[in-house]
């Protein structure tokens, strides 16, 4: 790719980046009761949606319980991945000096290994966002999702692999780290690898014990129906994770960028990266919670540190920045982004 | 409400070998049996010691007395020993230190701390005011080594300034209850009347036991007087003690107190030779240095390397890695949180908000913060 050409003068990126480090500072500073009253309530609605789910699974033989039981264990599964998870490993409320709440301790169901995690997503995701051969996420290794990536016959299935991923996210994700990609070209040390696998495997093993083992023993003979609906509750949650986290980065307008933008990148340029890379998902408070607030991609990528659930209204004040600065604010409904999503996937799938 | 079930040394057996089996923590991973225990009922978790305020009194017109039942992960205590209490201000959680009152012969199993509120103090001041009855809080199990021997002495003297009565009536309390019959002496040094916590108590006590004496020196109210003729004000001195408590040498002796009278009677004892009948307690009031003076040239001490290193301005980060220690780290924006650590002690300044960090013990992030003074990292 060329040298990256930005839409804004070097006087008025700093100037830009000065409006959203403004913003940033004012957040953190106001941050108190009303978050720290606010993620209490989401875990507390999480372990009780847990253990509702749970318990109507016991019941399954009746479809309805069934039915609801799964839909209440997948939002509490969605839940603990996202809004909690997520957010908490972001180092969003280690300020309240919780144990229960804090970035360093706090361990999530989804089978990720969480030191591994906060490397890969926190600090390699988050600061090379979107730069081509830097952020790992693009692709996550395993899809062509950039037309710089070079075609061979492997992504003819790129479909096929998207759907895999889709299906299997949580384990996807938790395997990210092996960098298959590197592996494969032999740029990857073998004993590091194992070391990966043995993590992620004991940490999976974990919650294939409970959901697939020890939840349907309890139910004795309505074992296969606690079985099948921890499943289902697993499956809905890879999906919904698959369609959030790729809807972050993928859509049309979402620009990649070279890894010479890197070279002396003011806080500003670094700004206007994460915004050019990002987009949104409208929708409505429910959405927004279930997605972990991740629909707010962008101000999630201008500040990762500052709890989710008030990028809402962040994204109010940062479109009013972007409008200033005539910049492009990516956001549209879910099927749109989701739309164009799924025809990268299928266009990559041939050489460009 | 009670429940028979979750209460008694026998019931907490069978809890914890029920809840805190390899089976229930499985069940409940990965977030613990705790986690899901404490939407029933947060004095249920089989890990955290909490307590419910059963009463609140305000003693003096800065201080509270809180009667706590703590739940059945409570150790217990000796009379001498102090206890951590979290609250919940602003978001944040705040531990501070604060010692027990209550005889360790009480059967109710109920503890008692009294809460000297500073204008400053954050904690102190919280429970002064929103402290109520029926209220949860978080505590750490008894600790502290400033406690009674195993053979109790023929003479004790508790000397005490200020809110460092606590310990001191915790310890008044268990000799009565035990009928202790040697002799006590209680040398405690307070402003004026006004500001005498357990005035009633120390009353009551010395007008019960006639082997207890009492000795209340108001620094700060020249025209009054209790107990003794003696004239105020004045400080702990030597004469002061042989014409006060004769024999005092003999008798094995309690301070608690602000640091000035800590270190007065450090140093009496020591010139006597007698040091070895002398047990301090150090309790200093957590300062928030707010108003300290900003010295970006400290030391920063890094604990678990065993190295220090001067500030110079630059972030911690910075210094930590010039004085050869590799700390994890990442963005070094103060995005990814990678580089969080616990400061031990010292004031830093996070450089995004421009807000100082003054407690002991709070994660920081390295790559955002430069000290003010002295700090040390758990690094």
């Amino acid at each position: 790719m060329a040298q990256f050409q930005y839409t804004l003068t070097e006087e008025q990126l700093d100037q830009f980046g000065n409006e959203l480090e403004a913003l940033r500072r004012q957040t953190l500073l106001d941050l108190g009761t009303r978050d720290a009253e606010y993620i209490r309530m989401v875990v507390k609605v999480q372990r009780r949606a847990e253990m509702l789910g749970r318990g109507l699974l016991f019941a399954g033989l009746f479809p309805p319980a069934w039915l609801l039981g799964v839909m209440s264990l997948t939002a509490a599964k969605i839940l603990d991945a996202g809004e909690i998870g997520h957010n908490v490993m972001h180092g969003q409320y280690d300020w309240m000096n919780d144990p229960t709440l804090n970035s360093k301790n706090y361990h999530w169901e989804f089978p990720s290994v969480n030191e591994l995690w906060r490397h890969s997503h926190n600090y390699g995701h988050h600061t090379f966002t979107n730069i081509q051969g830097m952020d790992r996420d693009i692709g996550f290794g395993v899809l062509r999702m950039s037309d710089q990536q070079r075609w061979n016959l492997y992504f003819l299935f790129n479909p096929l692999w998207a759907l895999l991923l889709a299906v299997n996210f949580s384990s996807g994700i938790a395997l990210h780290e092996v960098e298959v990609e590197n592996l494969i070209q032999g740029k990857r040390d073998k004993a590091e690898v194992i070391n990966v696998l043995k993590a992620v495997s004991k940490k999976s093993s974990r919650r294939i014990l409970k959901d697939y083992i020890m939840f349907p023993a309890l139910a004795g003979p309505f074992a296969f129906v606690v079985f099948a609906g921890n499943a289902s509750a697993n499956l809905l949650t890879n999906m919904l994770g698959f369609m959030v986290i790729f809807c972050g980065h993928f859509p049309d307008g979402a620009a990649q960028f070279p890894a010479s933008v890197l070279a002396n990148e003011t806080r500003g340029k670094w700004y206007y990266r994460q915004i050019l890379g990002s987009a949104n998902i409208d929708g409505g408070k429910i959405f927004h919670l279930l997605s972990g607030n991740l629909s707010h991609q962008i101000e999630h990528h201008l500040f990762p540190e500052i709890p989710a659930h008030r990028y809402g209204e962040l994204a109010v004040k940062v479109r009013e920045i972007c409008k200033r600065y005539d910049l492009p604010y990516n956001s549209d409904s879910l099927t749109k982004q989701f739309g164009t999503v799924v025809k990268r996937i299928l266009r990559l799938s041939l050489p460009s | 409400m009670n429940y028979p079930l979750f209460h008694g040394s026998l019931a907490r057996q069978v809890r914890r070998t029920l809840l805190d089996s390899r089976f229930m923590q499985s069940l409940a991973y990965p977030h613990g049996v705790d986690r899901y225990l404490e939407l029933l009922n947060p004095l249920w978790a089989i890990s955290q010691v909490r307590a419910r305020i059963t009463a609140v009194v305000h003693g003096t017109s800065d201080s509270v007395t809180l009667t706590l039942q703590p739940n059945s992960n409570w150790l217990g205590f000796e009379a001498g020993q102090y206890i951590g209490l979290t609250a919940e201000i602003e978001g944040v959680r705040r531990t501070r230190y604060y010692s027990l009152a209550n005889s360790s012969y009480d059967t109710n199993g109920q503890i008692e701390v009294t809460v000297k509120a500073h204008s400053w103090g954050l904690v102190s001041q919280y429970l002064k005011q929103h402290a109520e009855v029926g209220q949860v809080l978080d505590l750490t199990q008894a600790q502290g080594d400033f406690i009674l021997p195993v053979s109790r002495p023929d003479h004790f003297l508790l000397i005490s300034g200020g809110s460092g009565i606590t310990p001191i009536i915790a310890m008044l309390r268990t000799l009565c209850d035990e009928h202790y019959s040697g002799k006590i002496t209680v040398l405690h040094y307070c402003r004026n009347p006004q500001e005498l916590i357990y005035g009633d108590v120390l009353r009551g006590i010395a007008k019960d036991f006639a082997n207890v004496e009492l000795q209340c020196i108001f620094t700060r109210d020249p025209d009054l007087h209790e107990g003794n003729e003696f004239n105020s004000p004045e400080r702990l001195s030597l004469e002061q003690l042989q014409c006060r408590v004769p024999g005092f040498a003999q008798a094995l002796t309690y301070v608690c107190g602000p640091p000035g009278l800590l270190e007065q009677a450090e140093l009496i004892w020591c010139q006597q030779g007698i040091s070895q009948r002398l047990n301090i307690e150090h309790f200093t009031a957590s300062v928030l240095a707010f108003d300290h003076r900003e010295d970006p040239l400290g030391t920063v001490s890094f604990l678990n390397s065993a190295r220090d290193t001067r500030a110079d301005g630059r972030s911690l980060l910075l210094l930590a890695e010039a004085a050869g220690i590799r700390p994890a780290s990442g963005c070094r924006m103060g995005i990814c949180a990678t580089c969080t650590c616990k400061k031990s002690t010292g004031i830093v300044r996070n450089l995004i908000t421009g807000e100082l960090s003054g407690e002991p013990n709070e994660d920081i992030r390295l790559c955002i913060s430069v000290p003010l003074g002295n700090v040390s990292l758990n690094l």
